[in-house]
């Protein structure tokens, strides 16, 4: 669904590249979570899947199509087949949670009728049912970032892209919005989540990528957020000890 | 559904942004007004020219008492002299660039003159001795003049001959500035608009950023994110444009021909009717301008 082929990205010549020859690949109905210290490449990760920005070397490829051959007009039917989601929810705020996921398919021009019935099902999924005519901010944050997963969701990518969603929720809040996330990837939606929050990574053995200063450190299946493998390296060996913790964690996946 | 909602965002935006939208709209309007009226003056300009132009003639002033031109050294013209000028213009090197000519005497030239000053002080003190009698040559080609003047200037009796159509030249050449000038402000105000219409689409597409941040993301085409932008300034334009064609009608309708074709009966002024003509262009103008700094505002500003 997604295959990196040895990119690399340069934002600044002076500084290290972002992203340094990456090759990896993320198939269909996948679960992986991108993970690594600030600044260790994720965003850019995912903006160069959404092609906002252009990969310096190698080649990208969504769907099985490489980004960099989509002429610039073709490029808003790339991101209609991909959901995005960030950290700061980034909703309209005078909109009613309705509107903000109506918003969504309004601008690719489908019907009234249609709308009607797909976001009360799309509400109902993220757990959002009666809350339709809220404004944004008479929700609390778990519940604002779920309109936020609902209209990335509506209009049924195949790819989901979450920007370390959990960012600014509490960890209970957070395991919510896994949950909501995990239901997604469930219907056959490939998901795609950057973040560095360790509980969240062990609570839902998925594929772990770990990246530092833009290289893959390790790609594991039903992994933890640490390496199971022991790593001789001082400050990394101390996480170790946090398997059990995130076994516990695991149990609120229920 | 994409319509309405392409509408309801241009709805929103002229809402929000109400004040450059006013001044959008009061700067077209007066660009296209000085465009408009540097297009009457050159409407007016032709029709003058098609007006006078087979009505133009060279005269040819005969001396008086006051003459001071070396030709006139006998005094005012004799009746001899006149002759002579008359068989001169008979004559066939002459007669084939004429087509009639008229013999307009002191006292005719008295009489056209109290018409022509029929309300001024200055008519009870002239004397028809003072205003030199002429003959009024029609030309076949009128710009043939030169013969004329050659032929004549220099006879005895002739004070001097003059092209009537240099006059009108010499009018029609103000006139010309006039509207050159019309346009240069046209052209000043043109820019203004412009650089206005690109502030206003700028500043639009800043307070509507996070709309349209999550339209790029869920894939909306770049028409559906740009479309409200382009249209509201076309929209503001093409109101400018509307207000700058009534007002140049109101100013031919009320001005041009309740006023001025009263005024003066014998010259041909345009109607307010003609003034529509250059609605379309004005309103086209009005849309090319506003397109065109959107267009090229919005390919900084608003990225797809
Ligand atoms: N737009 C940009 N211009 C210049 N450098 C950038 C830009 N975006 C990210 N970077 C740099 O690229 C590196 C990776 O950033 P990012 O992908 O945002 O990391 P993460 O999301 O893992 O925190 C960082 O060193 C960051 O400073
Ligand atoms: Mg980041």
């Amino acid at each position: 669904m997604i295959r990196f082929d040895n990119v690399t990205k340069v934002y600044d010549q002076k500084s290290r590249p972002a992203l340094d020859s990456i090759s990896l690949e993320i198939d269909r109905g996948e679960f992986a979570f991108l993970v690594g210290a600030s600044g260790s490449g994720k965003s850019t990760f995912l903006r160069l899947v959404l092609k906002e920005d252009r990969a310096t070397r190698g080649s990208v490829y969504v769907a099985g199509q490489n980004v960099a051959n989509i002429p610039s007009w073709r490029v808003p039917r790339l991101r209609r087949g991909i959901g995005v989601v960030f950290q700061d929810f980034r909703l309209l705020p005078n909109k009613t949670v309705f509107a903000n996921v109506a918003f969504a398919m309004q601008v690719l021009g489908r019907s009234r009728g249609v709308i009607r019935e797909t976001v009360p099902e799309v509400l109902k999924t993220v757990g959002l049912e009666g809350k339709e005519n809220r404004l944004p901010h008479e929700l609390s944050g778990g519940e604002q970032q779920r309109v936020a997963i609902a209209r990335a969701v509506v209009n049924k990518p195949a790819i989901l892209l979450a920007d370390e969603p959990t960012g600014n929720l509490d960890p209970t809040t957070s395991m919510e919005i896994m949950n909501v996330l995990d239901k997604i990837n469930q219907n056959n939606t490939t998901v795609v989540m950057a973040t560095h929050d360790d509980d969240i990574v062990n609570g839902m053995r998925k594929r772990v990528i770990e990246l530092r200063n833009g290289i893959v450190l390790r790609d594991e299946a039903r992994a933890l957020y640490t390496s199971m493998i022991p790593v001789v390296d001082g400050s990394d060996s101390g996480n170790g000890f946090r398997n059990p913790a995130g076994t516990s964690a695991g149990e609120v996946d229920k | 559904m994409r319509l309405a909602f392409v509408l309801a965002e241009i709805g929103g935006g002229l809402r929000r942004n109400l004040s450059m939208v006013v001044s959008v709209i009061l700067v077209t309007f007066v660009s296209l007004t000085f465009v408009g009226a540097a297009g009457m003056l050159q409407m007016q300009i032709n029709q003058m020219k098609g007006f006078w132009y087979d009505k133009v003639q060279v005269a040819i002033f005969l001396c008086v008492d006051t003459s001071t031109s070396p030709t006139c050294a006998g005094g005012p013209a004799t009746e001899e002299q006149k002759q002579n000028i008359q068989t001169m213009l008979d004559a066939p090197a002459v007669k084939q660039y004429v087509t009639s000519w008229t013999y307009e005497s002191q006292d005719d030239a008295l009489k056209h003159f109290r018409e022509q000053f029929a309300n001024s002080p200055i008519v009870d003190s002239v004397t028809a001795d003072q205003l030199p009698a002429s003959f009024r040559v029609n030309m076949v080609d009128p710009e043939k003049y030169q013969i004329i003047n050659e032929s004549f200037a220099a006879t005895p009796g002739v004070e001097t001959v003059i092209d009537q159509r240099q006059l009108l030249e010499r009018l029609f050449s103000v006139m010309n500035v006039a509207s050159l000038v019309a346009v240069g402000i046209a052209g000043l105000m043109i820019i203004c608009a412009i650089l206005l219409i690109a502030t206003t689409i700028r500043l639009s597409a800043f307070s509507r950023r996070r709309e349209t941040g999550i339209m790029r993301l869920v894939g909306a085409s770049k028409m559906v994110i740009q479309l409200p932008f382009v249209l509201e300034g076309v929209i503001a334009a093409v109101i400018g444009a509307s207000l700058a064609s009534v007002t140049l009608w109101t100013v031919g309708k009320f001005f041009i021909e309740d006023y001025l074709a009263d005024q003066y009966k014998d010259t041909a002024f345009i109607s307010a009717n003609q003034v529509l003509i250059l609605v379309p262009g004005l309103l086209l103008l009005g849309i090319l301008l506003s397109g065109v700094s959107s267009l090229l505002t919005l390919r900084k500003y608003l990225k797809v």
